[in-house]
């Protein structure tokens, strides 16, 4: 090696390190990627809701939509509600996995701020939960039409989430239904 | 005095050693399968925490992987097929000793990487340090010795 090279050799160091570590700097390192991702949405049959009734599989998927897991003790998911509402509001399905509830309180909770899903699946001991991987509440899933899972997004969904992330990613997914 | 009882009260307050132990206890049916389960509690790593194992986290999500880890065990799961299980739901982030395959490998050759670099670095510095050293010319010495006669008969 060329000696007056050699005598860069500390800066290039340096300035290398000092990229990864500014490059880490604005990663979340609370960021999990979901095992999920780009796979079928796990098996499950479990009761809905305020219904007689049991969801599968097969009966949720079929469009792209939402899948919100939420709960009554979740103090972040009274954060998220209003807006799960107006989502819903604008045409997107979305479903909801009551997750480690009780029955009772998750049914006065939608009477009382409004019921943006169209199913409430009833997981009351987690077992689709941990099929999915979640690990709290919130959680949100965008499913595509043959039930792939798609996305997840850890956390409050607020405008920006939905601006910058999921929406877009929603209407690549319907627009590739519509084609195919 | 009331200082002295405050110091000393404060020093075994130090000396309290935190609880390790988990909340809920299981029983199991064979001893093995026991010790099994506090392996594989060390093992894994908590989902919602950063930095805990199951074993240590009072976490929602580490009481349910407890229990369940605690089910498979008792169900006759091997440990490969009970980690298999956790990484196709929670990703290799839940494991503290990640399979030596895929990009999981980088961690595992990473450190033998570095030790190799180091070792290159140090071996070609002290060989180019001798070779400085060896490399004085005859004149060179000659003048070395000179000036070390003369330091010695001035002093």
């Amino acid at each position: 090696m060329a000696p007056r090279l050699k005598l860069f050799l500390p800066l290039i160091l340096f300035a290398a390190m000092a990229l990864f570590l500014f490059r880490g700097l604005s990663l979340d390192p609370q960021a999990l990627p979901s095992a999920l991702i780009d796979k079928p949405l796990p098996d499950f049959t479990l009761p809905v809701l305020g219904r007689e009734s049991m969801l599968n599989r097969e009966g949720l998927i079929g469009e792209v939509a939402l899948l919100n897991v939420w709960a009554t003790w979740c103090v972040s998911c009274r954060v998220e509600h209003p807006y799960l509402l107006q989502i819903a509001q604008g045409g997107v399905p979305i479903y909801g996995i009551n997750y480690k509830d009780d029955d009772a309180a998750a049914t006065r909770w939608l009477a009382e701020l409004g019921d943006p899903y169209r199913a409430n699946i009833i997981d009351r001991e987690g077992t689709f939960g941990l099929d999915l991987g979640v690990y709290g509440a919130p959680e949100t899933y965008l499913v595509d039409a043959d039930g792939v899972v798609r996305y997840r997004h850890v956390g409050v969904v607020d405008e920006r989430v939905w601006q910058t992330i999921l929406q877009p990613l929603y209407q690549e997914l319907m627009q590739r239904g519509s084609k195919g | 005095m009331n200082s002295l009882r405050g110091a000393i009260l404060f020093a075994l307050v130090l000396l309290c050693v935190p609880a390790m132990a988990v909340i809920e206890t299981y029983e199991f049916s064979d001893p093995e399968l026991e010790l099994r389960y506090r392996q594989l509690s060390l093992e894994l790593r908590c989902p919602k925490c950063q930095n805990q194992n199951i074993a240590d986290s009072n976490a929602p999500i580490s009481q349910d992987l407890r229990k369940l880890l605690y089910q498979q065990l008792e169900a006759g799961a091997s440990d490969e097929e009970i980690l298999d299980y956790m990484v196709a739901r929670y990703g290799e982030f839940v494991r503290y000793r990640p399979s030596f395959s895929g990009p999981t490998i980088a961690l595992w050759l990473a450190p033998l990487l570095l030790l190799l670099a180091g070792v290159t670095v140090a071996l070609l510095t002290l060989r180019g340090r001798r070779k400085a050293s060896a490399s004085l010319s005859t004149d060179d010495e000659q003048r070395l010795r000179d000036l070390l006669d003369k330091s010695e008969r001035d002093a």
